[in-house]
Order: structure tokens, then sequence, then C-alpha cells
């Protein structure tokens, strides 16, 4: 058991998914969804996962869950290997870890009631002893996040998007996990309907001490929820830093222009800040550029960029970053919103 | 001064279903002059992209009841021929859509798409249009246009189809451009690059632009007014400064409230909006908006607002029952980082009234402090 604080240590990860072509399916090549990924999950916290569409953040949670094989590094949970295990052990093993899918109405099944699928995961561990005492528990847990437990008989289509959302997360919480990973969990929701949902999460982690892994695109959501954030970028991690150091002294430029990108609900201030918008579109992860991944849409690349790849290392105020020529201050107020809140 | 481009004027498009009669849009009115760029936000079901479809010709349901009156340009376009409608669209108006995907042909190239959408209201010859197309799709930044408009839509990716489809939209270099959450599917990064495209346009040709979104950092990004659509109604209108720095209705307090912000410190809890909105088939009597309303008052549960101007500026328009300076001492409250209930009971005086006990002050007198 590790004492210090790890609660998952996640080394080298890699997921491949083969292109096959031809007639033989022979594999001529692979979509590299995550590429040697390192990181820890520290008891109690909030660790950020972001990135755009393909960046390989929804696969590392899968990964971390064991609802797909890595191509290759660990996974420990509490010191423990999971990434091959089987059966039984991985049964107990998920025990420990939940998940908060993005779309409330594919990730419920609509011919069950709330009840049947908030109290599943106490049917398949086999934990509730009796019908009565596991409508006990689930009406419990619908108390818990804010639903009707009367309406316990109702079937999800009955509900509305967020409360559907409130179902999810309390599945989530039936076997009083470890660690709940939370994908997009809100991105499809109104505004008005998000806040009550992360404000749920919130409070949900502070009384009940959960680990959140929490994954979304939208920067803002994810500065209000994170303590810790790792920027992904074509299946790597390019920047990991607190959320202090990373919304005001990013160093990563992909951070940056991410962060200067995000359209603020001020017209003063969108006429102020520099939009740093880049050329072209993500390249793609079957065949990613050489050495730093990002040098073919960073405005700072010189020819070292296209030569070595830039070691994933401390960089000045303590963030770790991978890149040749970090942002600097002055380049980071230009752009970034949250650096002027500092 | 002259006419306004686009003037929409008690627009209501209901319909009647088998649960009884939907009131999508319910008597909104606006107007966007050349070169303006009109941002109508609100959250699903609040009437703004039925609104804007309408103004298109493309409410075309059976059960629809349509009324008002929506003027381009001083010509009426509700009740206009279909014939007539097709002249204006992608000619005068044109429109962009969330999903590309559903507004490109997934059978045809994308050059060849865009050369129908030309000669349908040209009179051009195919080479003509064609070199057209390839002009309009490098102005929208795709790389190698002449090689790209040969290609099917499926080749490009999310950021590429979103400017093959304004270059299509803007091919003919329509007065008004009409934008259904155009970035709403995107990443981030392709946002920028598009708000940045459809901005230089405007610039450009001085196209007016309608924007519709539900998110709060795109108009304020894109507009100069704003449009705040609640339950089928428009319940604020004016200047994006002001709607943003010195908004009166609560709801939009509580969409500014509601959304963590970059500009600002980290908060500690978000303040949501209470419950949900409301059925249209069974809107709430008085103002839609009291079920959700931290500053309830019981004649609001009766009386039906007016989107009525705020005193000393015209172009400021609201629609709620609580006066001007009550609003104004209770948004100053909200941003000094009161709870709403403790700044309804700083400024109104009272405590919330429950629905079934009438509360003591049912008309609209001065506060008390």
């Amino acid at each position: 058991m590790s004492d210090n604080g790890v609660l998952v240590e996640v080394r080298d990860l890699v997921k491949h998914f083969p292109v096959r072509q031809g007639l033989l399916q022979r594999q001529v090549g692979a979509v590299r969804a995550v590429d040697g990924v390192s990181f820890d999950v520290m008891r109690g916290e909030t660790l950020g996962l972001v990135g755009e569409s393909g960046c390989g953040k929804s696969t590392t949670a899968r990964l971390l869950l064991r609802l797909m094989e890595p191509t290759g590094g660990s996974v420990k949970f509490e010191g423990e290997e999971i990434a091959h295990i089987k059966g039984g052990r991985l049964k107990e093993m998920r025990r420990g870890m939940q998940m908060i899918f993005q779309d409330p109405y594919s990730s419920l099944n609509p011919r069950k009631t709330v009840g049947t699928i908030i109290g599943e995961p106490f049917t398949i561990h086999g934990l509730a002893k009796g019908e009565g005492e596991r409508k006990r528990a689930v009406r419990d847990l619908m108390d818990r996040v804010g639903l009707n437990p009367e309406h316990y008989n109702r079937y999800p289509h009955e509900f509305s998007g967020g409360q559907r959302q409130r179902i999810g997360v309390a599945r989530a919480l039936a076997l009083r996990p470890k660690v709940i990973v939370a994908d997009e969990p809100v991105s499809a929701l109104d505004v008005s309907i998000q806040a009550q949902i992360l404000n749920l999460l919130r409070e949900l982690q502070r009384e009940m001490g959960i680990t959140l892994i929490f994954i979304a695109h939208d920067l803002s959501v994810v500065r209000h929820m994170c303590d810790r954030i790792a920027v992904m970028y074509l299946g790597r991690i390019v920047e990991l830093a607190t959320n202090e150091q990373l919304y005001c002294h990013p160093r990563m430029p992909y951070t940056g222009a991410l962060m200067s990108a995000v359209p603020v609900p001020q017209p003063r201030l969108a006429a102020a800040k520099k939009r740093q918008v880049l050329a072209g579109d993500v390249p793609s992860p079957a065949n990613p550029p050489p050495a730093c991944p990002f040098h073919t849409r960073c405005w700072k690349a010189q020819e070292i960029c296209r030569q070595e790849t830039p070691p994933l290392e401390p960089k000045d105020g303590g963030n770790i970053a991978a890149c040749h020529f970090p942002l600097t201050d002055a380049e980071v107020l230009e752009r970034v919103p949250t650096a002027r809140t500092a | 001064m002259a006419a306004p481009l686009l003037e929409v004027e008690d627009l209501r498009v209901h319909f009647e279903t088998e649960d009884g009669l939907v009131k999508a849009v319910d008597g909104i009115s606006y107007t966007v002059d050349r070169g303006e760029t009109l941002g109508i936000v609100g959250e699903s079901g609040s009437g703004k992209s039925v609104s804007s479809l309408t103004v298109m010709g493309l409410t075309r349901a059976r059960n629809a009841r349509i009324s008002g009156t929506v003027r381009f340009g001083g010509k009426e376009l509700l009740g206009a021929s279909d014939e007539d409608m097709r002249k204006v669209r992608g000619d005068d108006i044109a429109m962009i859509f969330q999903d590309p995907l559903s507004s490109l042909h997934p059978f045809y190239k994308v050059g060849n798409q865009i050369v129908e959408a030309i000669q349908s209201h040209r009179d051009v010859s195919k080479a003509q249009a064609y070199d057209r197309a390839v002009e309009m799709l490098g102005l929208v930044g795709i790389p190698e246009p002449r090689r790209r408009a040969d290609s099917y839509p499926h080749e490009f990716s999310g950021g590429m189809r979103q400017r093959a489809m304004i270059a299509m939209a803007l091919a003919n270099d329509p007065k008004l451009l009409i934008a259904d959450e155009p970035t709403t599917a995107l990443d981030v990064t392709v946002q920028a690059q598009i708000l940045e495209l459809i901005e230089r346009l405007q610039r450009e040709f001085d196209t007016a632009v309608v924007v519709i979104t539900h998110d709060l950092g795109v108009v304020a990004e894109m507009a100069d007014e704003i449009a705040v659509m609640y339950a089928g109604r428009i319940v604020e209108q004016g200047p994006a400064d002001t709607i943003f720095n010195a908004p009166e209705h609560p709801y939009t307090w509580g969409l500014l409230s509601s959304i963590p912000r970059m500009d600002a410190p980290r908060g500690d809890e978000l303040v949501p909006i209470p419950g949900r909105p409301p059925s249209l088939i069974h809107l709430p009597g008085g103002c839609s908006f009291h079920p959700r309303c931290p500053f309830v008052r019981d004649a609001h549960r009766r009386v039906e607002p007016r989107l009525d101007p705020v005193d000393g500026n015209s172009r400021h328009k609201v629609a709620c029952l609580l006066d001007s300076g009550t609003r104004k001492r209770l948004w100053e409250e909200l941003q000094a980082g009161v709870k709403p209930g403790d700044a309804r009971r700083d400024v109104i005086g009272i405590g919330r009234p429950d629905a079934d006990q009438p509360s003591q002050d049912a008309g609209l007198d001065a506060p008390r402090r």
C-alpha cells in the first residue's frame, strides 16, 4: 500500500488502435489514441484532463477503469497493478472506481425504472440483503443527489436532462467508490442546469471525500472544478500544473492558445484580449507529427521543435510542460484572461 | 434614418399538437441594421431557433400557426410565395447551422454544391460559378481550395465543413447572415478560427449577422445588440455592454451567475437558476419566469410584464414587473456577492412569498428599505 497520498498511479500508458486494410486485414498502422501518459491522482483531489476532441482524454479515462485493455504501461490503484487483472479481482477493483457519462440519455437503460438502475450496483456486487434494504439504500441515494425518492418507480424518459444526470451520479455513488471518473458530465446540459450539477459534484466530493477525475473540453468549467489539471494533445500530456499555476502562468503555447480561444462573457475584455488563433486542425493521431506534436500549429516553433521531442519537465513556476520555448509572462498576460485575475 | 434591414414585429409561432398549443415563439420584435450583429441568447426551448427559421420561411409544418410581420429591406416575407422565398433564401439572406453535415449533401462534391447555390441565383456559366466557389473556399481559409473543391463532405474535418458551409452561405454576398449555434459542435481552437472568419467577412462585406447561441461568451465576443429569450419571448434586450454590465432581468442575472468565468477570480460556488424551463404548452401565469425567480412577488403570478424601455435608455428594454430602481439595487448586491435570497431581503424587504399564502404586498409599491 502506498501511503504517500497517491491513489492512482499511471505510468507510460499506451493505447493504440490498429488500422487494418485489404483482403487479409493486415495491420497497416495504428491510431495512437494514448501515447505514453504518466500521472498520479492524489487522494481526495480533483484532477482535470482537458484537451480537444481526439486528444485521448476519454480513452485515458476508460483505461483507468479498465473498460478497455491498454496496449502498454501500468495503472496502479492503491498500489495494486490493474492493467491486466481479470474476473473476480477486476470486479472487486471496480467497486472502488465508478464513472459518470456525458450523455444522460444513452447512459440509462430506457426499459428499467430509476430504482432498478440506481440499485443495480448493489445486485451486481451482492451487497444489499433483500428487497427492502436495497430500496431504502436507493431512496437515500436519490434524496442525496436531489431527486424525489417517490419517483423510484419512474422511467428515465420521465426525467429532464439535468435530473437524468443526477440519476447517473446516484448510480456512481451507490458503492461508495474511492474514485469517480466524470467524462464531460455537464456538456450536454443547459447553462442553468450545468451549475446545479457542478455544485452537486463539489458538494458530494467535500462530504464523502471522493477523488474525482474530471474530463472536459470547457476550460472555464475545468478551472471551476479541478485542483490540478493535465492538458492533453495528440495522446500525450503536454502540460500538468495546479489550477492556479495553469490558469495564471501557463507555459505551453498550446495551453495559452486554448485559454485565449475561450470566449469570455464580458464584451470589454473580449475587445481587449488577443485571440490566439491556431492555424489548421489537430493532426491525425494515426500519423502524428514527429518531435513536438504541436509544432505544426505553434507560432513559436523553431527548427529544434521539428527535430527533438521536448521532455515533460518542470518549468519556471512549477508547471510540468513539454516545450522548448515556453510562454513568457508578457505573452500570457496578453492572451489569457485568467492571468489578469491573479 | 433609413429603415432597418430586417424588421421583425410581434412574431408568433404556435404549433397545434395533440397535447395542446405549443407557444414556441410568442410575440417577439427586433430589428437588425446593415453591418450590425444581433445576438439571440437562450436555453433549449426558448424559441431562439424557431424564430429565425420562421424568418427564413423554413417553418413549414402543417400545424404551425404563424402571425406578425417580418420585413426585409421593406418587403414583407411572412406569407410570401414559396417561389419568392426561394429567391431571397441563399441570396439576400443566408443561414448557417450548428451541424454542417446536415446542410451539405453527402453524395455531391463540395465545390459542386457551392456552384449549385450560385447558379440558382445568378445567371453565370458553370465554369464561372466554379471559379467563384474556389475563390470562396480560399477566402474562408481552406488550404488548396481548387483541390479541396473536388472533395466530398466526409473528407473534410468538422472545422473545414463549417468553413465550407460558410463559403456556400456567403457565395452570393448576402445582406444578412443568420448563424444558428455556428460553433457549438466545434473545439475551442476551431471555434476561434470560425468566429474570426465571420468577423472578418462581416467587416469586408458589411453583412448583417444574427447569431443564435446558448453561449454567453460567443455573444459577448460577436454581438453589438443582444436579445435574451425565455419561454418564447424576449425578456431583455439592449447593447451588449449593457446586457453584460448592467442587466436588469433576473433571468439574465441567473444566466450570468450560473457560468464559471474565466474573467474573474475562481469562485467557490456557482449560483444556479432553480428549477427548469417551463412547458411551452402550460406557461405559468403572469410573468412566465416567476416560478424560478428569486425576486417574485405575488402580483407577478397574475400580471404579464411588457418589454418596456428602461428610464433614460430607450435602447435597453426589460420585461420585468419590478421597477428599474429596485432592479438596479438588486444587481448591485448580486455583483457584490450577496446571495439572491439575501439580496431580496435587503432590497425588497420581505422573504419569498409562498405560493399558497398571499403576501401582504400584492401591489407593485415602492420597495421598503
